[in-house]
């Protein structure tokens, strides 16, 4: 048993650098231990400069939409896609915290659990303790905990509350935002926030009834729609694609391509 | 809102194949409104599958309902997967409908609580409080 087998933690210095260590080494306890830590107690973050985030090609991918609209499902199908290209992938879930009892349910994970075994892929359950903007007020801390263990993507999924919660802008490469159809007319397609800021716009559910009026509604005004139905899977290769272009456009490195050449 | 101390982190779970998932649910409902954040991992779970979650999760303790009569050899093999991984340090406590004597096998094998058919929702939340001295 080693001496950090217990909680709870002492923010000193020697702990934090063998803490630090351990999380370059790709040590999963470690890595779950520091995002703790980042949670709780301020003092943590010195940590982050002791990691090593440097030459590391990791791109971020926020998921964002509506509640119910099936981010955490598409998250699933994109973790999929990017395990077969052989990357280690690591997600951020965000669910909120009760304003009242500050309580969470997280549950984010249930549509993931299919990835609980496979050792080259990290899910964390993140509550947004009272914090407003989409995430947890540790999210882009536990970003550069994964980053420096080694995970090549990640993909961080927001409590998706609606249209000001928008703080994933500023932490992720790219961003894509999840809708169903039949929540709303063209003119919520017009209206400022979530979908100003998506980078790519997927009706998921296209199977339901309403969801080519949705697709219009949306072309009209953003740029780049896409439609799927996670649950069996259908539209997420090109999903992958586009996120990939749009990759490619802005002159970042590839995913995959590390691997790949 | 202030957040005096970390909250406690429980992973709330069904194991194996039993679906009957209403008591669990609550028992997820309950600890939320105490304040905990529950990683709420639904159905059909392997015990691999709930020590690995419970590890990438940080939690403090793991609860399992078990109604298919399973309960034993499940939650010996939590109990030892989690030694496996150095994690002993996660307590684990569960219910269902588990008969006298295996409560006593199971908890001196280190299952920490097992609560049963009418136990009160405030007597398991009572429990997984006092798992971590709160500040």
């Amino acid at each position: 048993m080693s001496s950090h087998g217990s909680h709870p933690f002492l923010c000193d210095l020697h702990d934090l650098v063998i803490l630090a260590e351990q999380v370059g080494a790709g040590n999963v306890r470690a890595v779950s231990r520091l995002i703790s830590l980042l949670e709780n107690h301020p003092g943590a973050r010195e940590a982050l400069r002791l990691l090593n985030n440097s030459s590391r090609g990791t791109m971020v991918i926020g998921v964002t939409g509506y509640p119910g609209a099936g981010k955490s499902t598409v998250v699933n199908r994109l973790v999929s896609v990017y395990r077969q290209r052989g990357l280690k992938v690591g997600v951020l879930a965000v669910d909120i915290s009760s304003p009242v009892t500050g309580g969470a349910l997280l549950g984010d994970r249930i549509r993931m659990q299919e990835h609980a075994l496979d050792h080259e892929v990290y899910i964390r359950s993140m509550a947004t303790r009272g914090y407003h903007g989409g995430l947890a007020p540790a999210t882009g801390d536990a970003a550069l905990v994964l980053e420096a263990a080694g995970y090549e993507v990640i993909l961080i999924e927001t409590i998706g509350v609606g249209q000001n919660e928008i703080d994933i802008v500023d932490l992720a490469h790219i961003v894509v935002a999840v809708v169903a159809p039949g929540l709303g007319d063209e003119i919520q397609a017009m209206k400022a926030g979530l979908l100003e800021v998506a980078h790519i716009v997927v009706v998921n559910k296209r199977d339901l009834p309403g969801a080519d009026n949705t697709l219009r509604d949306l072309r009209e005004w953003c740029p780049n729609v896409l439609r799927t139905v996670a649950t069996t899977g259908e539209g997420i290769s090109e999903l992958a694609a586009a996120i990939m272009a749009h990759q490619q456009s802005r002159g970042a490195r590839l995913v995959g391509e590390a691997r790949n050449c | 809102m202030a957040v005096a101390s970390a909250p406690l982190r429980i992973l709330i779970g069904k194991v194996g194949l039993d679906g009957h998932d209403r008591g669990v649910k609550l028992i997820a409902r309950a600890l939320r409104d105490a304040g905990m954040e529950v990683i709420f991992t639904g159905l059909h779970q392997t015990p691999e599958q709930v020590v690995n979650t419970a590890i990438q999760e940080d939690v403090d303790a793991i609860g399992l309902s078990i109604l298919s009569g399973a309960h034993k050899t499940l939650f010996r093999r939590v109990r030892e997967l989690l030694k496996e991984q150095d994690a002993e340090d996660i307590a684990l406590f569960g219910g269902g409908i588990i008969p006298d004597e295996d409560v006593a096998t199971l908890t001196a094998d280190g299952v920490k609580a097992l609560f049963r058919p009418g136990a009160p929702i405030q007597e398991i939340v009572a429990f997984v409080k006092g798992l971590k001295p709160q500040g």
